[in-house]
């Protein structure tokens, strides 16, 4: 278990408030070399676990609101509009119904951030003001991230000055299936460079990286080249978020808490759109890093269609009855 | 605690399962049992409690059965068998179908009622235990389906005494028995006194289904009932438990013609090489030796790191154990529940408490009061210390290091059982080396405590014999339809007068590939027919079987030769017999009066037949639920002795064939009234290229060296199809290293000789990447 810090203020996302930002370190090859992640027993692990956490009653109502304060709520459609957009910020900044809130003796909570696409970060920054959600921007020319280096570094650089206070980039895949890590340190090093003061999450793709070895290695070189946080997916690939990916890749976060000191932050995403699934998650992240990860500036969920399932058994907690979907506002 | 709190404190709070049902369930007992005998339950009689060790709360009254109880069980189940054998193998799968069903329509009401009296986690007797019994009857059910078209020479034994233990006790149950129901004998089963609920209500469940009376017999009580079992008109016994009472029913047993399998301790090496995926493998040891609370007989319990990553693999392995949640076993978040007995929690107090070697660390998690013992994790202990040699059954893991395979290997199989063994490595070429060398009668890769109906379970050496599941388990409930008799005893021709060759052709011993003259330096003349000398034997003594034993020991690279070239060499020995079979005929004719050259004859088939065999008794891939296979390899035995029957060249072949053919080495008495034959062999063994200690041969009485053989704690097992040789002081000596026996007047089968000259070891290898 993780020595536990300070108790969180709920609105704090940032991970600077708390914490050292990971500043990164050598690439060190002969580590990335010994990095193994077994995927049958990973798997194992990760089909055993649901049946080996319960959360029941207040407690499970408790840890559905945590699961809404980390998460990222997305929206990355190519028909998105300001309009929407101004939808989905009004929905982080009161994500669950106020008589709910209320019946569960519950301050106001917010989502952990708002996240969408370049264009939209301004709409975002200006509809959260006066609140502390930060906006997160997809960049580098996300999802597939193959539009040239150049351009992707700037385009990091122009979200950053349109307000973004965190950047979730994509990797290069191909450094990854080709095994070229010095590459893939030296992509991520110029990604961080180029966010400055902004947080970076670092997208592997993990969908598309062909083994948990992969995932593991990638995970861990990204971090060597400072990452703040590594998220599985960017929710276009065909398969997203998963227990297994998210073992491989919170074990190299363990990995390199112990031998470096700093946290670094874990984003699931795509995929996981059941309260049942967040519970499950958080204590995944509970079990395998510690009671410090379970708050928003280590862990988000990158979802939309989650808090919807949330609210409903929110509902159902105060209540007694199961809950429908349209009673809960759209976002 | 409100929403507030737990928001900030993100603690798990409680997740209780409800008991109601269960309790329910006892209410209708009036929370008192008798036994279930014959199709119904007794009055409840002299009893004892039985209680849910996490809160020491009485569940029920159980009744410790009388000799009279026992007997009437046995009573049923002989009366019930011969109808119960001859029902088609499709009416005898419906009615295992059906157990299965009623097991899985009432599966958490078992599962519940398992984790009030034992003290497990409802997690695993919920997602473990209940599901592998269920799995265990569906697979039998099948097995019953088959038993007429895939074993057409087999038949059931008959009648079987079942006990079983306290650590998985409906499971155990499903394991005894699923195969024994499906091959046509009935049980009377006895549970563990602590843990009698859950087969109680399986014998209502009987009751239910309608399975005609008397086939399944469920008994309680303590040890006293179980001998009672031991000593019962029974055709076999069946022994899940220590390894100290499984010694007691092998004595008891002795002589007794009774059928036995055992599957008792171990004291399992878990082996992390280097490249494992540490992280992993400390997973792994969460299910090999935090499962049950350790108290599994198969558990991971020594755990074996390569030396450079021993550090990394504590700390990682040392957060985990914080890691885990102790407490009330029907919390649906509790990873350890309750020791099954404040009994075992003491023998597990006493024997971490008298270790002083070492480092010992203990989980740093709340642990409630009560019946609970905490992960504990011992370092630094060196393969002497007692620790790392005898089994603890509590959740107290032991470890040291090495620094590369083969010490890894010599320190795990360093021990005097044999039961399972896990590998952790990356590298396939290293697990698959590994593998096959552990002394264990299941081997892990990359995982552990995995379990299946498909895939035999059952050890080596003092881990007991016999198999549980897959096919392999069906021998432990079938016999071979015809069984050869036992023939007229034959003495030994008297005379009188010495050799006429003047030239000294005293037949010395054959040991490690050499004539060796007897330790004792006494000779003994043999007799024709008529009362003519024919030759002089040298007579074997406790210090010729002990050398004998030495050479057998020596050549063990013969296990590890290739098939094809083992078949070469008994095709050579035939070659060699062929070339000489008149004399050996003649020889046969002098010693017994009889016409030779037809046992000659019969003699080189047999060698045929084992040379074909050497390279085609192939194992199985089992079909296991997992992404990966379960291996069944057949490995030879070790080392064999084997007393050999009258005929005088036949009886040694019959028995050295299969023996070398499947790897083995053997040590042989030759036939005791005309062993001239066997002394004749050595010469033939000599000339074709059998390596020195794989075949030796001895002669003299039987009963002389016997006792010496059966005893003798290197030898794997002990064949006796000798006429003089009392089969009880066999197989009562038998039991100090509890090598496996075959006693029979004759030789069996080919296949039934592979059989008993080979061990089924399990690797389950799952794989993806």
């Amino acid at each position: 278990m993780m020595p536990q810090t300070a108790k969180m203020i709920e609105t704090a996302q940032l991970p600077q408030v708390h914490l050292p930002r990971n500043d990164g370190m050598a690439l060190d090859l002969d580590w990335v070399a010994r990095v193994q992640a077994n995927t049958s027993a990973i798997e194992r692990r990760a089909k055993t676990f649901p049946g080996r956490r319960s959360v029941k009653k207040d407690h499970q109502a408790a840890w559905l609101l945590k699961a809404i304060t980390c998460i990222d709520l997305t929206t990355l459609s190519g028909d998105d509009t300001v309009g929407r957009v101004k939808r989905l910020c009004a929905k982080a900044r009161q994500p669950v119904r106020a008589d709910l809130m209320d019946a569960l003796g519950m301050p106001a909570i917010t989502t952990g951030a708002v996240c969408v696409y370049h264009d939209m970060i301004e709409t975002a920054v200006d509809a959260l003001e006066g609140t502390n959600i930060p906006v997160a921007a997809v960049s580098t020319g996300f999802p597939a991230g193959l539009s040239p280096l150049h351009l992707r570094v700037a385009e990091i650089e122009e979200s950053v000055k349109s307000g973004a206070r965190e950047i979730d980039i994509v990797i290069s895949r191909r450094h990854v299936l080709t095994q070229n890590w010095t590459a893939l340190y030296d992509e991520m090093r110029a990604f961080r460079q180029a966010c400055g003061d902004a947080h970076v999450k670092a997208i592997l793709a993990t969908g598309e990286l062909g083994s948990l070895r992969n995932v593991a290695r990638a995970s861990l070189i990204c971090m060597m080249a400072g990452a703040d946080f590594i998220k599985t997916s960017t929710g276009k690939e065909s398969v997203n978020a998963t227990l297994p990916v998210s073992l491989a890749m919170i074990r190299a976060i363990r990995d390199y808490y112990d031998a470096t000191g700093v946290h670094v932050g874990y984003k699931p995403a795509g995929g996981i759109s059941k309260a049942k699934d967040a519970v499950t998650y958080l204590a995944l992240m509970k079990d395998e890093l510690g009671d410090r990860w379970l708050q928003p500036d280590l862990f988000r969920f990158g979802a939309s269609s989650l808090l919807n399932d949330i609210e409903r058994q929110l509902e159902h907690h105060v209540t007694g009855a199961y809950s429908a979907g349209y009673r809960h506002p759209l976002a | 605690m409100t929403v507030k709190e737990n928001f900030d404190t993100m603690d798990y709070g409680p997740a209780p399962e409800s008991k109601t049902e269960a309790m329910g369930w006892l209410a209708t007992h009036k929370s008192k049992f008798g036994h279930f005998i014959n199709g119904s339950f007794t009055k409840p009689a002299k009893s004892f409690a039985t209680k849910n060790p996490a809160t020491g709360e009485v569940l029920a009254k159980i009744s410790q059965a009388s000799q009279k109880d026992v007997d009437s069980a046995v009573k049923a189940a002989r009366a019930a068998q011969p109808k119960w054998a001859s029902l088609s193998g499709f009416d005898r799968a419906k009615y295992l179908y059906a157990l299965a069903r009623a097991l899985q329509k009432h599966s958490r009401l078992f599962a519940v009622l398992e984790t009030l009296d034992n003290g497990k986690p409802i997690r695993e007797s919920r997602d473990i235990d209940i599901p592998l019994a269920q799995r265990h009857f569906y697979y039998h059910a099948g097995m019953a389906q088959l038993m007429a078209s895939e074993l057409p020479d087999r038949a059931p034994l008959g009648v079987c005494g079942q006990i079983i233990p306290w650590n998985f006790p409906l499971l155990m149950l499903s394991w005894k028995i699923a195969p024994a129901l499906a091959m046509g004998n009935t049980v009377v089963l006895k549970p563990a006194e602590y843990t009698s609920l859950t087969a109680l209500l399986f014998a209502e469940i009987c009751a239910q289904v309608g399975l005609p009376k008397g086939v399944v017999n469920i008994v309680t009580g303590d040890g006293a009932v179980g001998e009672m079992i031991v000593g019962a008109q029974v055709d076999k016994v069946a022994f899940t438990g220590s390894t100290s009472v499984g010694k007691r029913i092998r004595e008891a047993t002795a002589g007794s013609g009774k059928s036995l399998t055992l599957e008792l301790g171990g004291k399992s090496p878990y082996i992390v090489f280097d490249d494992a995926d540490l992280d992993s493998a400390v997973e792994g040891l969460v299910d090999a030796i935090w499962f049950n609370q350790g108290q599994v007989c198969c558990a991971g319990s020594r755990l074996l790191v390569q030396e450079g990553v021993a550090e990394v693999f504590y700390r990682k392995l040392k957060r985990r154990m914080d890691g885990l949640r102790i407490g009330d076993p029907l919390d649906k978040c509790i990873d350890v529940g309750a020791v099954v007995d404040p009994v075992q929690l003491n023998t597990i107090q006493s024997l971490v408490d008298a270790n002083q070697d070492g480092e010992t660390y203990v989980a740093a998690t709340p642990l409630p009061d009560g019946c609970f013992y905490p992960p504990t994790l011992i370092t630094g202990l060196s393969p002497a210390a007692v620790l790392m040699q005898e089994e603890i059954f509590g959740p107290v893991l032991v470890s040291t290091t090495f620094r590369t395979p083969k010490e890894a290997l010599e320190i795990a199989n360093q021990t005097r059982y044999g039961l399972a063994a896990t590998v952790w490595t990356e590298n396939i070429n290293l697990a698959l080396e590994i593998a096959p060398k552990l002394v264990a009668g299941i081997v892990w890769v990359n995982g552990t405590n995995m379990f299946d109906a498909a895939a035999g379970f059952g050890g080596v050496r003092e881990s007991g014999y016999g198999r549980e599941g897959g096919w392999e388990g069906l021998s432990a409930y079938t016999k071979p339809k015809t069984s050869p008799k036992a023939a007229k005893p034959i003495a030994a021709f008297a005379g009188k007068g010495t050799l006429s060759d003047p030239i000294d052709r005293t037949a010395k011993l054959y040991i490690g590939g050499k004539q060796a003259r007897p330790d004792a330096g006494y000779s003994h003349l043999i007799y024709g027919p008529k009362g003519d000398a024919l030759g002089e034997i040298s007579l074997a003594n406790r210090k010729d079987v002990r050398n004998a034993v030495e050479a057998a020991g020596s050549a063990k690279s013969w296990s590890q030769t290739t098939g094809h070239l083992r078949a070469q060499i008994l095709y050579y020995i035939a070659e060699n017999l062929s070339a000489r079979a008149d004399e050996f005929a003649k020889r046969i004719k002098e010693m017994t009066g009889k016409p030779g050259m037809a046992e000659v004859q019969s003699t080189l088939e047999t060698l045929f037949t084992h040379a074909a065999w050497a390279d085609k008794l192939d194992g199985q891939v089992h079909n296991v639920p997992i992404r990966g296979v379960a291996l069944a390899m057949k490995e030879p035995v070790g080392v064999i002795a084997a007393l050999c029957d009258v005929r005088p060249l036949a009886g040694l072949v019959e028995c050295i064939a299969p023996a070398i053919a499947m790897g083995n080495r053997v040590i042989a008495a030759a036939s005791e009234p005309f062993p001239l034959s066997a002394t004749d062999f050595y010469q033939i063994l000599e000339t074709s290229d059998v390596p020195g200690g794989v075949v030796n041969i001895l002669t003299g009485p039987h009963t002389d060296i016997a006792s010496h053989l059966a005893a003798h704690n290197d030898i794997d097992a002990m064949w006796s199809f000798s006429e003089t040789a009392p089969a009880q002081v066999i197989e009562a000596a038998s039991a100090g290293n509890l090598k496996r026996t075959f006693v029979a007047p004759r030789p069996g089968t080919a296949k039934e000789m592979l059989s008993h000259a080979t061990e089924v070891k399990n690797i389950w290898v799952p794989y993806g990447e």
